[in-house]
């Protein structure tokens, strides 16, 4: 009896191993729910035609990805990070799009021993001083896209501007990402009340009276089209040229054109991607995805599926062993896969270091609004917090 | 800075005109029906994402909102007659929980219905533009449009609420609705009509709103707690209190948003100015109505007999 036992509860063993290596599963948290999930659709579905591509497949084995719905909540992210690092031990969770989640997640996945890839948010903290080994990112840090955005207006001979961002963590860090580069006045500056405020009359009256040559924002989501439609109305556009970081992609500008809002072509954005990027993995990526859903994926979409290819190359450098935490480290720092963005490498950080392009908003070949690259702002970009980084 | 300061002024008055839009339905139901309506943010909801629908299918803004008025009073109707009729003899707190599963289920079904995109409002040319109202003085047309339609409706409602036989029961009703019903008015037709009233209101400011932003997902749950803070501070039940109140709270937003981090700066650190002011001008309107509490309880303009 007692040796049936035995036999018994090996043979679970051995039969919940071989269920396990048969389901390989990574983590992937966005958000699914409220407004802003339209950010995550887009994310999720980038990422479900990344597996389509690799044929359901991580590293050569079947795999899974555990999408969880962090409810645009920094609390509900940390709960849902906890559930897949304790209840469903997963080595590899990626995702993130606001930095105050990503913040709130980071934690509980370092504690555990855990491996977290960011498919968008890029706050100071973990490039710099709290950096750590087991961060990587697909996006950027925050300040990057600001700074090439500054650089740009230095360029263009922009002599002065207005600023205007949402007053939480990634809004300050673009506020102060374009200040570090831009040389030019500041004429002046607003932090409006994040999520809720979406009426920016009091603030574009005082842009206007300022008398700034350039006004450059900080809105993601639904922000940024109320925001472009407000600086229309405002009658702004011709006196005071518009700069924006994630503030125009591939989700808002369908919504633009059908609400008519003109005030946003020509205007000009910089990005570390383009879905007009010349690469084979880029073209493969906007075409299917074009084809799959109608609209050019967005940034958000584009940093999700690099992910994946980016976890595909670390789970076959182990050959699926999920439990090799530092071989899956050694591996993702390599970064051996071809990405969306052309070459790509991580510096001491983890954050990427790559190219800055500056982009403008056109009517493409099909009518559709787009966007394309205007020219390159920086080439190999380190962040300005790798060097407080002890890595 | 005097230009900037006229030009907050009117924004400050665009501001406080669709409060008061919001603010006076929300009022009614409390004051006459004493039942409390989280909810009414969804109607405010709804009236964007109906108008904009309306406004795509016929390719108009004006034929938009003319059309999505009736709807929301129907809605508004059933509203009342299916749901909330039954919950006035229950308490306070069941009226909240039940108006704030109400939100959820709206929430859901707009997000099904429409998706979770949100809708942009396009508007015609000749209400997109700007007009000179003083010299250097240049101003949205659209947000003129705000201010004077909000003004209208106001006026529309002061002598519907002064001189009409309804208007009468409404003011009887917020000041002893047990003595109106008492006098064999029939309260529930008059109830299901002012809570349409309340919802069109609503709807209109919504509409209103959505062609400045946008028509999107909780909406309403973002601008019905500044709603509730106009009906405290005016005083719960009056017309006249929301409508000061209103145009107060919008004033006293708008310039705190604009000019509160200058002042500081007079004082404190720029440093800490730049992220003081934006806090601090957020709270203000709530210490307004701290102070309205403390000093006045029953709100700035009560109605007259409890």
């Amino acid at each position: 009896m007692k040796k049936q036992l035995i036999i018994g509860a090996i043979a679970s063993a051995l039969l919940s191993t071989t269920a396990f290596a048969e389901n390989l599963k990574v983590g992937f948290i966005t958000t699914l729910t409220t407004p802003a999930a339209v950010i995550g659709n887009d994310q999720k579905n980038a990422v479900d035609l990344a597996m389509e591509h690799l044929g359901g497949k991580l590293g050569g084995k079947p795999a899974e990805i555990v999408f969880e719905d962090d409810g645009f909540k920094p609390e509900i992210g940390k709960q849902k990070t906890d559930k897949l690092v304790q209840d469903d031990d997963i080595s590899i969770i990626a995702g993130y799009i606001w930095s105050n989640v990503l913040m709130a997640s980071a934690k509980p996945i370092f504690d555990a021993n855990k491996i977290m890839i960011s498919a968008n948010a890029g706050p100071s903290v973990i490039a710099g001083k709290r950096c750590n080994a087991n961060f990587f990112s697909t996006s950027w840090q925050n300040d990057q896209t600001p700074m090439a955005m500054g650089e740009y207006l230095n360029q263009n001979g922009v002599k002065s501007i207005y600023v205007m961002a949402p007053n939480y963590a990634a809004g300050k860090d673009m506020a102060a990402g374009v200040a570090r580069t831009f040389k030019g006045e500041i004429k002046g500056q607003d932090l409006t009340t994040w999520p809720g405020q979406l009426d920016f009359s009091a603030e574009l009256a005082k842009a206007k009276a300022s008398g700034a040559e350039a006004i450059f924002v900080f809105y993601p989501g639904k922000a940024g089209g109320a925001f472009i439609k407000q600086y229309q109305q405002a009658g702004l556009k011709g006196t005071m040229d518009l700069y924006t970081v994630f503030s125009v992609d591939g989700i808002s500008l369908p919504k633009m054109q059908a609400g008519n809002l003109d005030g946003v072509l020509g205007s000009r954005l910089t990005q570390q991607w383009d879905p007009t990027l010349d690469n084979e993995a880029n073209k493969k990526f906007v075409a299917d995805f074009k084809a799959k859903h109608g609209t050019y994926p967005s940034f958000y979409a584009a940093q999700a599926y690099d992910s994946i290819k980016l976890i595909d190359s670390a789970v076959a450098a182990v050959d699926g062993d999920m439990k090799n935490i530092d071989g899956l480290k050694a591996a993702l720092k390599a970064a051996d896969f071809d990405s969306v963005r052309g070459n790509f490498k991580f510096g001491n950080n983890n954050m990427p270091v790559q190219n800055f392009y500056l982009r403008e908003v056109v009517e493409d070949a099909d009518g559709k609004w787009a966007t394309k690259v205007v020219s390159t702002v920086y080439t190999d970009h380190v962040d300005p917090h790798a060097a407080d980084c002890k890595l | 800075m005097s230009t900037l300061f006229l030009i907050q002024l009117l924004n400050g008055l665009q501001l406080g005109v669709l409060l008061f839009l919001l603010a006076a339905g929300l009022t009614l139901v409390f004051g006459i029906m004493d039942f409390v309506n989280l909810a009414h943010g969804s109607l405010y909801m709804l009236g964007a994402f109906v108008c904009a629908s309306l406004t795509f299918l016929t390719g108009s803004f004006v034929w938009g909102v003319l059309l999505a008025i009736p709807i929301i009073a129907v809605i508004g109707y059933f509203f009342e007659v299916l749901i909330v009729r039954h919950l006035y003899e229950s308490n306070h707190l069941d009226h909240v929980l039940a108006t704030f599963g109400i939100i959820l289920i709206a929430d859901t079904l707009v997000q099904l219905s429409w998706g979770p995109e949100g809708i942009a409002i396009p508007l015609p040319g000749y209400l997109s533009g700007q007009v000179e109202i003083f010299p250097s003085i240049i101003f949205p047309t659209f947000r003129l449009v705000i201010i004077s339609s909000g003004l209208l409706i106001a006026a529309g409602l002061y002598w519907l609420i002064t001189y009409t036989r309804l208007g009468m029961l409404i003011r009887a009703g917020a000041s002893n609705r047990t003595m109106v019903s008492a006098l064999g008015v029939d309260i529930s037709t008059l109830f299901a009509g002012v809570f349409a009233l309340g919802a069109v209101l609503a709807g209109v400011a919504g509409m209103l709103i959505a062609s400045i932003t946008e028509a999107t997902i909780g909406m309403g749950n973002d601008i019905i707690i500044t709603a509730f803070v106009v009906i405290i501070v005016g005083g719960i039940g009056s017309m006249k209190g929301a409508f000061i109140a209103a145009i107060l709270i919008g004033i006293i937003d708008t310039l705190g948003r604009s000019f509160l981090k200058d002042i500081l700066e007079l004082f404190i650190a720029s440093g800490s100015a730049e992220t003081a002011g934006p806090a601090l001008s957020s709270m203000l309107i709530y210490i307004i109505m701290a102070v309205v509490l403390a000093v006045r309880p029953q709100g700035l303009f009560p109605p007259k007999v409890r």
